[in-house]
């Protein structure tokens, strides 16, 4: 890691390999995550969940809990009745359900003791009192017209854009319909996606003060500190200046903590209802039920190509099974359809969607947000049509790249494009051409691609204001503090706020103290989500260093008397560019500084380049710039059971540049597990509460596998050998070229897997996850002389409104 | 019903009055604030709170600390060498490899990673990858797909030989 001979030109740190700055931490069990947190005359809260998927709540009685003994407060909605939600558009959450409950796990109450265990009893003296209201359960009956009488009963929301249609989007991009028509072949299909959830180690929990100086605290695992702060000063009505939002380092995001959360603000309002701190930390059955993860999305696809493989026009419709609450939806609505574009030339472009509300845990973003599903479609679609043509599947793909610098006809900038890089050497390194058609029956090889944003092109809510800003001091002992909002996830994003400054002020790692994620101490950072940090924090990190760096040479310049353009800042030490002279330490150089200048500081910011369409929905989809994936998978297959094994996964990544290697090998592999294990197993499945149906019998609603034993996970034996390559393009727009790394190798995976079966054993399996039972299906379906398909048959026939038709860019 | 517990934990005697029907993982995390040993279930489904007793891995949530007063429990606090004065002064070469091989991303099932493989080490210093695999097995991680994690307990192995050769 010391780097001490080494051209003028290298980087110190940018492209090395480093430990994360708080790995030792984590390792040694130092690490303090909210539940970790014991304060003096702390209460534990617990909170009532409904038990049916639709109720009208009549009536609550907590006056028996108040009386059992150690319960100090209870609350329900009509202590914090005021709605809130992440999107400006969804404000559709209540804290706790004041006139009904949407879904099995609705909280309606909540009640604080001394200890856990007498908070949980007393959840028992709490009388309910419900209407049961008709559930609605899956995409169907979401789509189903409802009368004018049968609103009041069966609608979710009332805000939704038609019965329990919660959001439908209708664009066109050029004209598909002439893009049909110059095509040589054309293909119909569809595809299934089932929802599954993030399952991160560590259960959400929370712990709040409120202080003598009227002022509350909350310390919480989320990945968006910034958005709950907004989201408690509009439930608490408070001014957010009364409000500190910590986030405590976060045992696992991957997007779902990512909402401000029910137990957020109960915790804050039971600590300023009884003037101590609250504690609380969900089950891992209320993690099920929390979730925001993948929503299930059935798909319909019309593509039409040329012999030579352009795709002249792409028409795609969907359903997203939304759940009780719009949480990001319609954000995740746009992006099932945003990226298509971006990935491979599109001539044509129709994109209709509907996003249905059932009542069922509310989906959101999951890594890859929205993205997975389409991905998939398209990869095995192409997968398709390279049989068609009588194509190697990669080289279909190569025929027809992005280009750099250019726009979408969707009106996307992509300014670097390393698709074709990482096609060539993933294919290379597995031998992909070869092996894939020498391979025996049960031996398959199966390729996929992907392309993922770094960092939503627009905040949430809408302002003009920079997306990320860092703050840095220096004291006079050269120690420099680094101040913002970003938040650590496990994805290391205070290693590279570290790295970066560290790098631009040429110090060594161990003199950089980054304080992140405290809305009292650090600028705003919009938070970990989006796959934004590295780029933007990254920039505003950037910003901020540069003119301290510049101070301090300047200081140095005059002391040492050798003009400041020959100065530079390395190793810990002033030097001169040809190393002549004597190095001055970085602490003395300081000092001059802070003579010269007065207390050292600065501030930098980042706001992404205005880009985009001029349409409704084009806030959807710019970024500063796209990654790009491409993954070989290798199988076996039993061609008589089903069985399979996953041999290995070839995953290359373009990542712009890499900032941290290691680090960013850890996201490609990370994001390989994660989409491999949707991929093969994966599942959040709810009883439909009809007998002999596929959810059998119980309460409707009920998810049917919420605890890690029965939600299956890839273990540390199922996990095949990852082989990751990095192919850097050196895009403009991010810090020193970088892009992102956390959620775009996630992409290629599933389609992967799906490819490769078809290749082992003649089985298209057109829906994830792809089990050994379904794999089994087909098998006996080829058996009978069919075609060996397992997927949807049928798609509900509803009319889309007329599109918003959006001419292509000149 | 309460009862007064005396728990051996990483090598200090600890007296815990609380009460009986309570996990070796509560008295840990909360009566004896050793909040180091983590919990994602409280089921025993994913091996977050895996703890040693007598040098096993043990999960701590399924686990009544009346059964193991007497034994040797040892938790991620005391994973670390120990020094005369009572502070740690090295970290274990499992810690050091798991934060140079970037095998703790969120790090939340680290503290229960780590002390299943000790366990692994202690038993068996040179395991193949296979051997690690089917140890860590019953240890979730949701960050890092594992590969990391395998690499950094086959660097702490080589680490703990060398360290045995010379020392």
């Amino acid at each position: 890691m010391a780097e001490e001979m080494r051209g003028a030109n290298d980087f110190q740190w940018i492209g090395k390999s480093w430990a994360q700055v708080d790995g030792l931490a984590k390792a040694k069990g130092e690490t303090v995550y909210a539940d970790d947190m014991f304060l003096p005359r702390m209460l534990y809260a617990k909170m009532l969940r409904s038990p049916h998927p639709h109720a009208r709540i009549k009536s609550i009685d907590v006056s028996q809990a108040l009386n059992r003994p150690g319960v100090v407060a209870a609350l329900t909605g009509k202590d914090v009745p005021i709605p809130y939600g992440i999107l400006p558009v969804s404000q559709d959450e209540e804290a706790l359900c004041v006139e009904k409950v949407r879904m099995i796990g609705d909280p309606v109450a909540a009640v604080a003791a001394l200890d856990e265990e007498t908070a949980e009893a007393a959840l028992e003296d709490i009388v309910v009192e419900y209407e049961l209201l008709p559930s609605i359960l899956s995409i169907e009956d979401g789509l189903k017209e409802l009368e004018e009488s049968e609103l009041q009963d069966a609608q979710i929301h009332e805000y939704a854009d038609s019965g329990n249609i919660h959001k439908q989007v209708a664009l066109e991009f050029g004209d598909t319909e002439a893009g049909f028509a110059e095509a040589d072949f054309s293909r119909e299909e569809l595809f299934y996606y089932e929802g599954n959830t993030h399952l991160p180690m560590e259960q959400h929990a929370a712990v709040a003060q409120h202080g003598a100086d009227g002022r509350v605290t909350l310390w919480s695992s989320t990945q968006t500190p910034h958005y709950v702060h907004i989201a408690l000063a509009k439930v608490l009505e408070m001014p957010t200046s009364q409000i500190r939002v910590i986030a405590t380092p976060v045992g696992g995001g991957f997007g779902g903590k990512t909402d401000p959360f029910q137990h957020e603000i109960v915790v804050c309002k039971l600590a300023m209802m009884t003037g101590r701190p609250v504690k609380m930390t969900l089950t891992r059955e209320e993690v099920f039920y929390a979730h925001r993860g993948r929503h299930p999305v059935l798909m319909w696809v019309k593509a039409g190509m040329k012999s030579d493989g352009s795709i002249t026009a792409l028409h795609f419709r969907n359903f997203l099974d939304g759940g009780a609450y719009g949480s990001y939806g319609v954000a995740s609505t746009f992006y099932t359809g945003a990226l298509q574009t971006v990935t491979y030339p599109i001539a044509n472009y129709k994109f209709e969607a509907m996003r249905v509300f059932t009542n069922k845990a509310p989906c959101g973003p999951k890594r890859g947000h929205g993205t997975p599903q389409p991905r998939f479609a398209l990869e095995v679609l192409l997968d398709k049509f390279a049989e068609d043509l009588g194509l190697d599947p990669a080289e279909l793909r190569l025929r027809h790249l992005v280009p750099d610098n250019s726009l979408t006809v969707n009106h996307l900038t992509v300014t670097t494009n390393g698709l074709g890089e990482c096609l060539r050497k993933v294919t290379e390194a597995s031998e992909f051409k070869i092996r894939r058609i020498e391979s025996n029956s049960g031996k398959g090889f199966g390729l996929g691609c992907g392309s993922y944003l770094s960092g939503a092109g627009l905040p949430i809510y809408w302002n003009k204001m920079p997306h990320s800003g860092v703050q840095i001091k220096i004291d006079r002992g050269g120690g420099v503090t680094v101040f913002c909002g970003s938040t650590d996830i496990g994805q290391g994003s205070n290693s590279v706020l570290a790295g970066i400054v560290a790098e631009e002020l040429g110090i060594h790692l161990n003199n950089v103290i980054v304080v992140t994620a405290d809305t009292d101490l650090t600028p705003v950072d919009l938070g970990s989500y989006s796959s934004r940090v590295t780029l933007m924090t990254g920039n505003a990190a950037i910003d901020a260093a540069r003119p301290l760096r510049e101070k301090i040479l300047t200081a140095a310049a005059e002391v040492l008397k050798i003009p400041t353009e020959k100065l530079i800042l390395r190793n810990g030490k002033v030097t001169t560019k040809n190393g002549a002279g004597e190095a001055v330490s970085f602490e003395d150089a300081v000092q001059w500084a802070e003579a010269k200048f007065g207390t050292l500081g600065s501030v930098g910011s980042y706001t992404p380049p205005r880009r985009g369409g001029k349409f409704k929905g084009a806030g959807v989809g710019p970024s500063p710039n796209y990654s790009y994936s491409a993954c070989v998978a290798e199988v076996t297959c039993d061609p008589e059971t089903g069985l399979y094994k996953v041999d290995k996964l070839w995953l290359a990544h373009d990542i712009g540049q890499a900032i941290n290697e290691k680090l960013v090998i850890g996201q490609v592999e990370g994001s390989a597990y994660m989409g491999l294990s949707e991929a093969m197993m994966e599942e959040q499945v709810y009883r439909t509460g009809k007998s002999g149906s596929s959810g059998g019998i119980g309460p409707a609603g009920l998810h049917k596998i919420p605890s890690m034993l029965d939600y299956k996970s890839l273990t540390s034996l199922d996990m095949p050998e990852v082989e990751t390559i990095l192919v850097e393009t050196h895009d403009p727009e991010g810090p020193y070229g970088a892009k992102e790394a956390g959620q775009g190798p996630l992409l290629p995976i599933m389609p992967a897997i799906a490819n490769a079966i078809y290749n082992a054993v003649g089985v298209r399996i057109d829906e994830v996850p792809i089990t050994p039972e379904k794999i089994f299906q087909g098998l006996q379906d080829l058996k009978k002389g069919k075609s060996g398909r397992i997927g949807p048959k049928t798609f509900p026939q509803i009319k889309f409104p007329e599109p918003i038709h959006v001419a292509p860019p000149e | 019903m309460k009862q007064l517990l005396t728990l051996k934990i990483n090598g200090e005697s600890h007296e815990v009055w609380t009460a009986t029907h309570k996990t070796l993982l509560e008295v840990l995390r909360e009566d004896l604030r050793l909040t180091g040993t983590k919990h994602g279930c409280e089921l025993g489904e994913c091996g977050t709170c895996s703890v040693l007793i007598d040098g096993d891995p043990i999960l701590s949530c399924l686990i009544l600390p009346v059964e193991v007063q007497g034994r040797d429990i040892q938790t991620i606090e005391g994973l670390a060498e120990t020094g005369r004065s009572g502070a740690n002064v090295k970290p274990h070469p499992l810690q050091t490899a798991f934060a140079e091989q970037g095998a703790s991303q969120c790090g939340y099932c680290s503290p229960g990673m780590l002390m299943t493989a000790k366990a692994l080490l202690d038993k068996n210093p040179n395991p193949d990858s296979q051997t690690i695999r089917e140890a860590l097995s019953g240890n979730l991680c949701r960050c890092t797909g594992y590969s990391k994690i395998i690499e950094a307990v086959e660097q702490a192995a080589e680490e703990m030989q060398k360290g045995a050769a010379y020392g």
